[in-house]
C-alpha cells in the first residue's frame, strides 16, 4: 500500500469524511462523492487502464481494499446514523397516554332487562323442546275470556280490569265486535290449540294490559305463558317443569318451592307457585311467581279438542316479575321510564346473549 | 275474608296451632294473606290483686299499694294515682320494663314522691281498648283465681285475625264455616255439629205478603223468598263478643237487628236482609225494575234501576236492589219494633251485571255474585230468627215463603282412576272417598266407577276435573310426585321463526351501535297518534288510565322522542334510544305489526356519545340512522343496497333530510330522517333528533337453502382503483352517479365509493363535485392501459348519460 500514497491519502480522507458525516444526506453525499460513477474512488479505479500491466494488478487491488474500507465504514456510519435518527423520530414522537379512550358502541348500547329475560326464558324452555308462539294484544272478547272458561259476569272477568276499545261501526253499518287490550297471554293457548294439533308445546311471551296503576302495577306488563296438551302430560310433569325451570333460570342447584292449591277458571286443578326467596340471596320467605294448573277440559273442548283424549298443563308468569326478583331491580313502573340511567345501570351489553352452556348471566 | 280464631273455632273442634291452620289453609286453596292479632302487645300484661291501697305520704292524689302480681309470692308495691284503688279489687298490672301502648312510653323504675312504684296499675285508655281514663280496669272479682295470669287470655280478646284471600270459586268459604269445612277435610280437626237453633217456629202468620212478580223467563232473578216477621223486637246494640267479631271482620257494628245479618253473612256466606215492617207498604215482592225508578240506598246515595236489575219493592216502589243493597226508606233503626226477615236467592249472573253497572260492591253482591247455597235460605231464616230473639226479644211469625230454590245438587259419573291420569299422584281409593265426603260431596258406588253427588254450596263443581281438584289439594299439591317430561330430541332444535331470530338479532345489532334499549307504552295520547299517521277511533281505549294513554300508537317514535326528551331534562343531551315491539295500525291481530324503532338526539353517533378530545362534536344526522338501518338490514340477511331510497317519508319527517327504503312501490322497508320541527314541536321535544323506522314484517324471507357458503372468489391479480370527479347538477343524487358508474361494465366493475363530495362557487351556481372511486378487478390477466382506459371512458359516458354530468378536468 505503501506504494500508493496517493491511495492512502484518499482512505484517510474519505473515512474522516464518513465519520463526519452528521445525518444521512451528508453521509449519501459521501458515498457518492466516493463511490458514484464519478467518485474519487471510481476515478482511481478508471486510471487502471493507463497504467503499466505490472503495476495494474497491484494497484487494482490495492484500490480495492480502500474501497471495501469505505464501503464498511459507510455502512457502519449509516447504521449508527440511522439509529440516532431512529432514535430521535422517537423521541419526538410521545402522545399523553393518559388521555381518555371511547370503548366503542358495544360498550354505550344495552338491552332491557325485559328483552334479556325473554330471551333467557326462552333458551331454558328450548331446551326442554318449547317453541314460542306469539297472539295479538288487541284480541276478543271470546278468545281473551270466554273460550278460556270464563263467561260474561264471571266474578273472575272483575279481577282482569280489562282495557276495551271504543265500539266502532263496520264499513257495512253492522257493530263489530268490541275489542280488548289482553289481560293475559292465555288468548294465545287458544289460538294455538284451534291452529295445531297436538302435541304441543307452546310458551307465549308478550305484552299484556290491566287498567290498574300503583307501585306494583302498571297498565302495561309483560306475561310468559306455557303451554302443553297431548295425551299423557299431568300435573307431576308440571311441577317438574317448573322446578327445572326455576333452577336453571335462577342459576343455583336448588330452589325450594311451594305449591299452594288456587283457582283460574282455564285450568282445574290450579296451583300457585312460591318459591323460598333463597333463591335469589334473601332467604327467610316465600315469593309468589306464577299461576299454573291443568288445562280445564272445557278449554280444550271449546278449542275443538276431545278433552277424554287430551290433557296438559299451562302456566303463567310475569316476566317483569322475575326479572326484577333475579337482578334486584326494586320498581315495576321504572321498567317502562326509559329513564337513561336506569337502562345503563339494569341493562344488558349486547353481546350477553344468554345460552345454556355459557350460563344465562354471564 | 276475615275472621278470629275462636270464631273458626266455634265451627272447627281442632289442636292445631294458629301457625298449622294458617299453612294449611295457604295449601288446601284459601292463602292466607295476613295474620294480625291486635292483643299481641297486650301480652305483658296480668291481672294482679290489690292487697292494700294506702294513702301516699307525700301527695294528697296518689296511693301507695301493695300488690299480689303471682300467687304465693311476695307483693310488690306500686304507686298509683287512680281514684277507684282500693284495697281488695282485681286489676290489670304491667311490670318494669313493659310499653304502654296508650302513652308510648315504657315504664322504668323511679320514685313518684319518694316512694319507688315497681310497675303501673293500668286503665282501659292505656291499653288502647277505649278512651276511658277515669279510673283503672277493675276485673270482676271472680277473676281473683286467675291472679298472674295474662290479662288477654283472661278476659278473652287474644284473638287472632285471619285474612284469606278467596279465589272467586268458592262461595261456601265466604263463611267460616266453609272455611272449617276445609281444614277439617284435610285432616285438621273435625266440623263441629250445626249449633242447636231454639224454637223459632211462630204462631202466627207472617201477615206480609210476598210476591214473586216475574214472567218465566226471568222467573230465575229470584226463584225463591223467604220472609219472617218478628213483633215486639227491642232493638239495641248489639253484645260485645259480636261487635268484637265483626270488628275483627271490618265491619262497623250497627244495632242488634242489622248486625245478626251482618253476622249470618260471615258465619255462614248468607246475605240476609231486615226491613222495619212498619215502613212496609202492602206486599213485598221481587221483580225487575221500571224505567225511571230511584231508591235512596243505605249508603246515602241515590241509584236509578232499569228493567234488567231485580229489585225487591213495596206498594211505594223499589226498596233496594235485591241481594245487593237494601233502602234507607225501609231500614231498622233504634226505634224499629217489628221487623221483618228476608232470606232469598238472586241469581249470580244478574247480580254480577247489576252491581257492575250500578257500580255498588256489597258484602252482599260478592257473596250472591258467587253463587251462595241455595238449600239454606231457609236454615238461614231460622238462624237469623234465633238470633234476633235471643238478643233483641219479640216474636216470630210462621215462615212465609215464596217459590222454590233451585237445586244446588248435581250428581255425575267419576272414575277414580282419573286422579292418577290427571296427577300422577296415586291416591287409596279409601282416602279419596274419605275426602269428598268430608267435604260434603256423597259419593255412591263401589269403585273405581262411581256417581258423586255435589253438595249445595258447591257451585263451581262440574265434573270430574273439579273433583280431582278436590282431593289433590286437600292431599297437598306437594304429595304429588315431580315427572320429567319426555325429550323430543336428543339435542335440543332451534324453535324460533324466521321473525322471531330477526327481531331477536335486530335488538342486539342496534344496541351494539350504541343505542340503549327502551320499552315505552303502547298506548299514547290521542293528539300523538295523530301526528304520526294513526288516531283512528277503533284504536282509541274506550276506559283508558289517562288520557295520555288512551290511543294504540301507531309509531314507536312519539313513545322515543318524548323519552329522550325527559331524559334531556334531567340533563342528558346526547342519547341514542332503540325500541323493538309493536305498533296497530288497525284492530285485527294481522294490523299489528312488529317495528325496529330508534332516535338519536344530540351527539349520539357511532363512535361515540357527547364531545370527545378525538374529534370536534358532532350531532347525529340523517346519515347516522341510515346507517343504523343499512347495517340492521345487513345483519337480518337483506342487502340494502337491493331496495330504492325514495324521499317522500311520511309527514313526521324533515322533507329534505328523510328517506324511504323500499323494494318496489308498495313495499316499505324503512324510513329514516330527521324528525318534522314541527312535529317535535307538537311534541314538546327540542330538536334536531334523527329517527328510523325499520318495518321487520316487510322484510322478505330469507332464501337459503343450505348451511353451506357459497365458493369463495379471490382472484390472484390485484384490483385497479381510479378516482372521477363529476361536476353535476345540485338536485341530481349521488347514489345515481355510483349506480351509473357501476353499470358501466358489469364483469370488471366491482365496487364505486363516493370520496368526495362539495359544492362551490368555482363550480358555477346549483352545480356540486361528486368524486367517485371505482375498483376494477381483473380477472385472468393483468389489464393493459389500454383496457383500463377503455373502461374509464365508458364510466364517464355512462355517468353522464344519466345524471348529465360532466368529468372534471
Amino acid at each position: 500500500m505503501a506504494k500508493f500514497p496517493e491511495l492512502e491519502a484518499l482512505k484517510s480522507e474519505l473515512l474522516e469524511q464518513i465519520e463526519g458525516a452528521k445525518n444521512l444526506a451528508a453521509l449519501e453525499q459521501v458515498r457518492i462523492a466516493a463511490l458514484g460513477k464519478k467518485g474519487k474512488i471510481s476515478e482511481q479505479m478508471a486510471k487502471l487502464g493507463t497504467l503499466p500491466a505490472e503495476q495494474r494488478r497491484e494497484f487494482g487491488q490495492a484500490t480495492n481494499t480502500v474501497k471495501a474500507a469505505v464501503t464498511e465504514a459507510l455502512e457502519a456510519r449509516k447504521a449508527v446514523l440511522e439509529a440516532a435518527e431512529l432514535e430521535a423520530r422517537l423521541a419526538s414522537e410521545r402522545d399523553d397516554i393518559t388521555l381518555p379512550v371511547r370503548l366503542g358502541p358495544l360498550a354505550e348500547g344495552r338491552i332491557h332487562p325485559v328483552s334479556q329475560v325473554f330471551d333467557e326464558v326462552i333458551e331454558i324452555f328450548a331446551d326442554m323442546g318449547f317453541s314460542v308462539a306469539e297472539g295479538p294484544d288487541i284480541e276478543t272478547d271470546d278468545y281473551n275470556f270466554t273460550k278460556l272458561n270464563i263467561p260474561e259476569e264471571h266474578p273472575a272477568r272483575q279481577e282482569h280490569d280489562t282495557f276495551y276499545l271504543r265500539e266502532t261501526t263496520a264499513a257495512d253499518g253492522s257493530n263489530r265486535p268490541r275489542m280488548l287490550l289482553r289481560t293475559h297471554t292465555s288468548p294465545v293457548q287458544i289460538r294455538t290449540m284451534l291452529s295445531q294439533k297436538p302435541p304441543i308445546r307452546i310458551i307465549a311471551p308478550g305484552r299484556v294490559y290491566r287498567c290498574d296503576s300503583d307501585q306494583t302495577h302498571t297498565p302495561m306488563f309483560h306475561q310468559i305463558e306455557g303451554l302443553v296438551i297431548d295425551e299423557s302430560t299431568h300435573l307431576g310433569h308440571l311441577k317438574w317443569c317448573l322446578e327445572e325451570f326455576c333452577k336453571a333460570f335462577f342459576e343455583v342447584d336448588e330452589v325450594k318451592m311451594r305449591f299452594r292449591a288456587s283457582h283460574f277458571p282455564f285450568t282445574e286443578p290450579s296451583m300457585e307457585v312460591d318459591i323460598d326467596a333463597a333463591a335469589i340471596g334473601k332467604p327467610g320467605h316465600w315469593l309468589e311467581i306464577l299461576g299454573s294448573g291443568m288445562v280445564h277440559p272445557n278449554v280444550i273442548r271449546n278449542c275443538g279438542l276431545d278433552p277424554e283424549k287430551y290433557q296438559g298443563f299451562a302456566f303463567g308468569m310475569g316476566l317483569d316479575r322475575i326479572a326484577m326478583l333475579k337482578y334486584g331491580i326494586p320498581d315495576l313502573r321504572d321498567m317502562f321510564a326509559a329513564d337513561l340511567r336506569w337502562m345503563k345501570h339494569y341493562g344488558f351489553l349486547p353481546i350477553d346473549v344468554p345460552t345454556l352452556a355459557g350460563g344465562l348471566s354471564s | 275474608m276475615k275472621f278470629t280464631l275462636s270464631w273458626l273455632k266455634d265451627h272447627l273442634d281442632t289442636n292445631a296451632s294458629l301457625e298449622e291452620l294458617a299453612d294449611k289453609l295457604s295449601a288446601i286453596g284459601l292463602e292466607v294473606e295476613s295474620i294480625d292479632n291486635p292483643a299481641e302487645k297486650l301480652s305483658p300484661f296480668t291481672v294482679a290483686r290489690v292487697l292494700e291501697a294506702k294513702q301516699h305520704p307525700n301527695a294528697d292524689r296518689l296511693r301507695v299499694c301493695q300488690v299480689e302480681v303471682a300467687p304465693g309470692q311476695p307483693p310488690v308495691e306500686v304507686v298509683c294515682g287512680a281514684p277507684n284503688a282500693r284495697t281488695g279489687m282485681i286489676a290489670v298490672f304491667a311490670p318494669i320494663g313493659t310499653y304502654i301502648p296508650g302513652t308510648g312510653i315504657t315504664l322504668d323504675k323511679r320514685p313518684v314522691r319518694g316512694i319507688v312504684s315497681n310497675g303501673m296499675l293500668v286503665s282501659e285508655r292505656e291499653l288502647e281498648l277505649s278512651d276511658d281514663h277515669e279510673g283503672i280496669i277493675e276485673l270482676d272479682p271472680s277473676f281473683s283465681d286467675r291472679v298472674g295470669q295474662r290479662y288477654i287470655d283472661v278476659v278473652g280478646l287474644n284473638d287472632p285475625v285471619i285474612e284469606v284471600k278467596l279465589t272467586p270459586n268458592r262461595p261456601d268459604c265466604t263463611g267460616v264455616r266453609g272455611i272449617a269445612r276445609d281444614l277439617a277435610a284435610a285432616g285438621l280437626g273435625t266440623l263441629k255439629p250445626e249449633p242447636e237453633i231454639g224454637n223459632v217456629e211462630g204462631t202466627f202468620d207472617c201477615p206480609i205478603e210476598i210476591r214473586l212478580e216475574f214472567t218465566s223467563e226471568t222467573a230465575s232473578a229470584c226463584p225463591v223468598f223467604a220472609g219472617r216477621l218478628v213483633k215486639g223486637v227491642k232493638n239495641g246494640p248489639s253484645p260485645a263478643w259480636m261487635q268484637n267479631r265483626l270488628k275483627a271482620a271490618g265491619l262497623r257494628p250497627i244495632s242488634a237487628l242489622v248486625d245478626v245479618t251482618n253476622y249470618i253473612s260471615l258465619d255462614r256466606g248468607r246475605p240476609l236482609h231486615v226491613y222495619d215492617a212498619d215502613k212496609l207498604q202492602g206486599a213485598i215482592r221481587a221483580r225487575l225494575g221500571r224505567k225511571g225508578e230511584r231508591f235512596l240506598a243505605l249508603d246515602g246515595k241515590e241509584y236509578e234501576v232499569d228493567e234488567t236489575m231485580c229489585v225487591i219493592a213495596d206498594e211505594s216502589g223499589p226498596l233496594g236492589l235485591g241481594g245487593i243493597i237494601g233502602g234507607e226508606s225501609s231500614a231498622c233503626t233504634e226505634e224499629t219494633t217489628n221487623v221483618f226477615i228476608e232470606s232469598a236467592y238472586f241469581d249470580p249472573v244478574r247480580i254480577a251485571s247489576t252491581g257492575r253497572k250500578a257500580g255498588i260492591q256489597t258484602d252482599a253482591r260478592y257473596r250472591f255474585e258467587r253463587g251462595v247455597d241455595p238449600a239454606y235460605v231457609v236454615p238461614g231464616l231460622d238462624y237469623a230468627t234465633d238470633l234476633i230473639l235471643k238478643l233483641a226479644g219479640g216474636q216470630p211469625s210462621k215462615r212465609n215463603i215464596a217459590g222454590t230454590p233451585p237445586e244446588g245438587r248435581i250428581t255425575f259419573a267419576f272414575d277414580f282412576r282419573r286422579i292418577p291420569r290427571l296427577t300422577g299422584l296415586e291416591v287409596e281409593e279409601a282416602v279419596s272417598r274419605r275426602i269428598l265426603t268430608d267435604l260434603g260431596f256423597e259419593v255412591e258406588g263401589d269403585g273405581p266407577e262411581v256417581q258423586v253427588t255435589r253438595p249445595s254450596w258447591r257451585p263451581d263443581v262440574h265434573g270430574p276435573a273439579d273433583l280431582v281438584e278436590e282431593v289433590v289439594r286437600i292431599i297437598g299439591l306437594d304429595k304429588v310426585p315431580s315427572a320429567p317430561i319426555p325429550r323430543t330430541h336428543g339435542v335440543t332444535r332451534a324453535v324460533l321463526t324466521e321473525a322471531q331470530r330477526r327481531a331477536r338479532r335486530a335488538r342486539r345489532i342496534l344496541a351494539g351501535r350504541g343505542l340503549v334499549e327502551a320499552i315505552t307504552w303502547s298506548f299514547i295520547p290521542r293528539r300523538h297518534s295523530e301526528l304520526f299517521g294513526g288516531g283512528q277511533e277503533s284504536l282509541e281505549l274506550a276506559n283508558p288510565i289517562s288520557v295520555e294513554m288512551s290511543s294504540m300508537r301507531p309509531s314507536l317514535l312519539p313513545g322515543l322522542l318524548t323519552a329522550a326528551q325527559r331524559n334531556r331534562n334531567r340533563g342528558f343531551e346526547d342519547l341514542a334510544l332503540f325500541e323493538l315491539g309493536q305498533a296497530y295500525r288497525g284492530d285485527r291481530p294481522e294490523d299489528q305489526i312488529q317495528i325496529a324503532a330508534g332516535v338519536r338526539a344530540g351527539a349520539a353517533r357511532l363512535v361515540g356519545v357527547g364531545r370527545h378530545w378525538s374529534e370536534p362534536a358532532k350531532e347525529a344526522d340523517v346519515f347516522d340512522v341510515k346507517a343504523d338501518v343499512f347495517a340492521t338490514l345487513a345483519a337480518l340477511g337483506f342487502d340494502p343496497n337491493r331496495a330504492q331510497i325514495t324521499r317522500d317519508a311520511p309527514a313526521w319527517y324533515h322533507p329534505g333530510r328523510s328517506g324511504v327504503l323500499r323494494l318496489g312501490p308498495k313495499t316499505v322497508l324503512a324510513h329514516f330522517g330527521e324528525i318534522h320541527p314541527r312535529t317535535l314541536a307538537e311534541l314538546d321535544v327540542e330538536g334536531p333528533i334523527v329517527g328510523f323506522e325499520i318495518f321487520l314484517d316487510a322484510l322478505p324471507p330469507e332464501k337459503r337453502k343450505s348451511r353451506a357458503r357459497p365458493a369463495m372468489v379471490a382472484p390472484d391479480l390485484l384490483p385497479v382503483r381510479r378516482d372521477f370527479a363529476f361536476v353535476l347538477d345540485e338536485s341530481v343524487p349521488a347514489g345515481d352517479v355510483v349506480k351509473a358508474a357501476a353499470g358501466a361494465d358489469k364483469t370488471l366493475i366491482t365496487d364505486v365509493s363516493v370520496f368526495d363530495v362539495f359544492a362551490g362557487k368555482s363550480l358555477g351556481e346549483g352545480k356540486k363535485s361528486v368524486a367517485i372511486e371505482v375498483t376494477l378487478q381483473p380477472r385472468e390477466r393483468t389489464l393493459t392501459d389500454a383496457e383500463i382506459d377503455a373502461v374509464a371512458k365508458k364510466v364517464i359516458a355512462e355517468v353522464k348519460r344519466v345524471t348529465g354530468g360532466e368529468i372534471r378536468g
